[in-house]
């Protein structure tokens, strides 16, 4: 009967004084960027329901360009109104930062996804499959591999047009990703961006059983990656009693002003907040791809269609670095003598261990891998500065990075014998030769990977370099450069490979792609020259924006 | 009974699921293991709350929930689709990219 008159109880006082519970008060101008892109996601998978199949690749075509340069168009407006410096804030009741690390990295993700869309639509690549033009996605991806179903499914010319509104909702997750500010959004914007990335990973035509394979290891890697983060989650709450990311940094700090006798409890316990630290660390040193977590991203790279690959090495390493660094600079920066050393020891094991294993690959597109987890390390260096030059130099660092990545990729689809890419190191011998201008584009990008001057990874590396050395981390510096120049070895190699050996008879030939492919590499071409040659612009946008809000 | 009891069992509920899906080889099982330990996190995040005395944990636990559905959709496709082509769901078999 008491039972029952408390829960009556309960009833009655909230309906009589419902102005206790506040509403929510959501900033919807100042979420624009995200709430575009999942909104045409959204319209995406109604195109997908209610379009015949003919009109759909259009129509998603068309859909996905719009929202994501409104999205942008919403960033660089959000940009012009300060709310990257004076005005910054933290919307959404609490939950998502608009700042200045905030909307530089949203801004350098919709760009990168802007481009990747292009390669995503390329149509011109396979030949022609019973008279309709055929993109890099499988025409029926729940069919068995060679069976009487996917034969169907070639003859009637379909196409995975999901691969869309796939990219968008990953795109949608990616732009809250760096910018959540509480440990719950932090993992939902991680669940939301990565689970379309290991359907797309499953979609491609050529080699379908690699492809699934790859799918499969990433999605089991991933969700146990993503277990230990919610875990960390779980005792970093337990220690703070709040998930909020200013909340458990006062906790961290000590300067929490009515300490309840659980919480009193609580934060005398490090054990909770080193081990959670830790362990949340891990979450996003997997998605970095960083040494020791690094062991998907090889099969996961070489499995993926490569318009994928190229998609998820710029983008998710944005995405992944903005949240790792809102996480040591805002939640954790009290801990700074506890994770510095470890970092220290990740970044050194990432630079010199990506760059030695990649020296022995023979595919084009695990040397790539291999590549971009030594880029992780050096992107670290910039980490561990915690200055504030290290912010806008890892800002930096990663705008240039992702285009030369994107361009990289994209010239890897170029290049094609009978069984669809040609992607093993043999195979490209004597390319200059054969096609002088895409061996002389991937030449430029293999040179910026290196880090030679006049090309943007010079002017990213210097960067970071310089501030990790302002930072204290000479030793960290010295190991980067001998990395780089073992990394230099492997990138001049496949130049040498391409531009001073004989071309092969059977050797692949290069397709001519649509203005789709031609305008992404183009733009890759582009950024990478004119971020080495002219970085001074580009370097001051970064400094101004890199103060994160608390 | 003291809620850090609560916390034991959810450190060993995850134990168990991370050391199951570095020791079994099927597929599913490891997919099982993973959700073994999103549980496990759950049962820590509704202790912590107990002991906070805030809703967040329990709020957060229903979030997971949603998160693991949506996780067992996507994966349980990826799954069957590699068993469809491969007839087979042991991990040790997805073995085309060695070097």
């Amino acid at each position: 009967m008491s039972h029952a008159a408390t829960v009556h109880m309960l009833w009655t006082t909230a309906s009589v004084s419902p102005d206790k519970i506040p509403s929510p008060d959501i900033e919807y101008g100042q979420l624009a960027p995200t709430l575009i892109v999942l909104g045409a996601a959204i319209v995406g998978v109604l195109i997908e329901a209610l379009l015949p199949r003919r009109h759909r690749y259009a129509a998603q075509l068309f859909v996905s360009v719009v929202a994501l340069a409104a999205a942008f168009a919403a960033v660089l407006g959000l940009a012009a109104g300060d709310y990257g410096t004076t005005k910054a804030r933290i919307a959404a009741m609490g939950a998502i930062a608009v700042d200045g690390p905030a909307l530089f990295l949203e801004g350098t993700i919709l760009l990168v996804a802007l481009v990747a869309v292009f390669t995503f639509a390329e149509r011109r690549l396979d030949p022609a499959a019973h008279g309709n033009r055929v993109d890099s996605f499988a025409a029926q991806p729940a069919a068995v591999p060679g069976g009487e179903a996917e034969q169907a499914a070639v003859k009637a010319g379909f196409t995975t047009t999901e691969v869309f509104p796939l990219v968008l909702f990953a795109v949608g997750g990616m732009l809250v990703f760096p910018a959540a500010n509480d440990l719950l959004t932090l993992f939902v914007a991680l669940e939301v961006f990565s689970l379309p990335l290991y359907v797309l990973c499953a979609l491609a035509r050529r080699h379908r059983m690699l492809s699934q394979e790859a799918a499969v290891k990433y999605f089991l890697l991933g969700a146990f990656s993503s277990a230990f983060l919610l875990f960390g989650i779980a005792l970093l709450y337990g220690y703070a009693g709040t998930v909020t990311y200013a909340g458990i940094a006062d906790v961290v700090d000590g300067q929490v002003g009515d300490i309840t006798p659980a919480l009193a409890g609580t934060m005398g316990n490090d054990a909770l907040l080193l081990i959670g630290g830790a362990m949340v660390l891990m979450g996003l040193l997997f998605k970095i791809g960083a040494v020791p977590f690094h062991m998907w991203t090889p099969d996961v790279y070489q499995g993926a269609p490569t318009p994928v690959t190229g998609f998820m090495a710029a983008a998710t390493k944005v995405a992944a670095f903005g949240a790792l660094l809102r996480l040591l600079y805002v939640v954790l920066p009290g801990l700074r003598w506890d994770w510095r050393p470890v970092m220290w020891g990740v970044a050194i094991v990432t630079m010199l261990g990506g760059a030695i294993v990649a020296v022995t690959q023979t595919d084009v597109k695990r040397l790539l891998a291999y590549s971009s987890i030594a880029h992780a390390g050096f992107i670290l260096a910039g980490v561990i500065a915690t200055t504030p030059d290290g912010i806008s130099s890892v800002l930096f660092y990663l705008a240039a990075y992702s285009f030369v990545t994107l361009g990289a990729f994209s010239v890897v689809t170029l290049v094609r014998d009978a069984g669809g890419e040609a992607t093993h190191l043999s195979k490209w011998a004597g390319l200059g030769r054969r096609s002088p201008l895409v061996a002389a584009v991937f030449a430029v990008f293999l040179l910026a990977f290196a880090g030679i001057p006049l090309t943007s990874g010079f002017a990213g590396k210097f960067a970071v370099f310089k501030a990790a050395a302002d930072g204290g981390a000479g030793a960290l510096v010295v190991i980067g450069v001998i990395s780089s120049a073992i990394a230099a070895f492997f990138y001049i190699r496949v130049i040498v490979l391409m531009f001073f050996s004989e071309p092969r008879t059977e050797g692949p030939s290069v397709a001519v792609p649509s203005p789709l492919t031609s305008a992404a590499i183009a733009i890759g071409v582009v950024v990478t020259i004119v971020l080495g040659v002219a970085p001074q612009y580009f370097l001051d946008l970064a400094g101004q924006a890199g103060v994160f809000v608390r | 009974m003291n809620p850090v009891n609560y916390l034991y069992l959810s450190a060993l509920l995850f134990t168990i699921g991370a050391a199951g899906v570095l020791i079994r080889r099927n597929a599913i099982v490891l997919f099982m293991c993973v959700e073994l330990m999103l549980n496990a996190c759950n049962l820590a995040f509704v202790t912590f709350s107990r002991m906070h005395g805030n809703l967040d944990g329990q709020i957060i636990a229903f979030f997971t929930m949603v998160v693991a559905a949506a996780e067992v959709v996507v994966g349980l496709a990826i799954i069957v689709t590699v068993f469809r082509s491969r007839h087979s769901a042991s991990v040790d078999d997805a073995s085309l990219m060695k070097l």
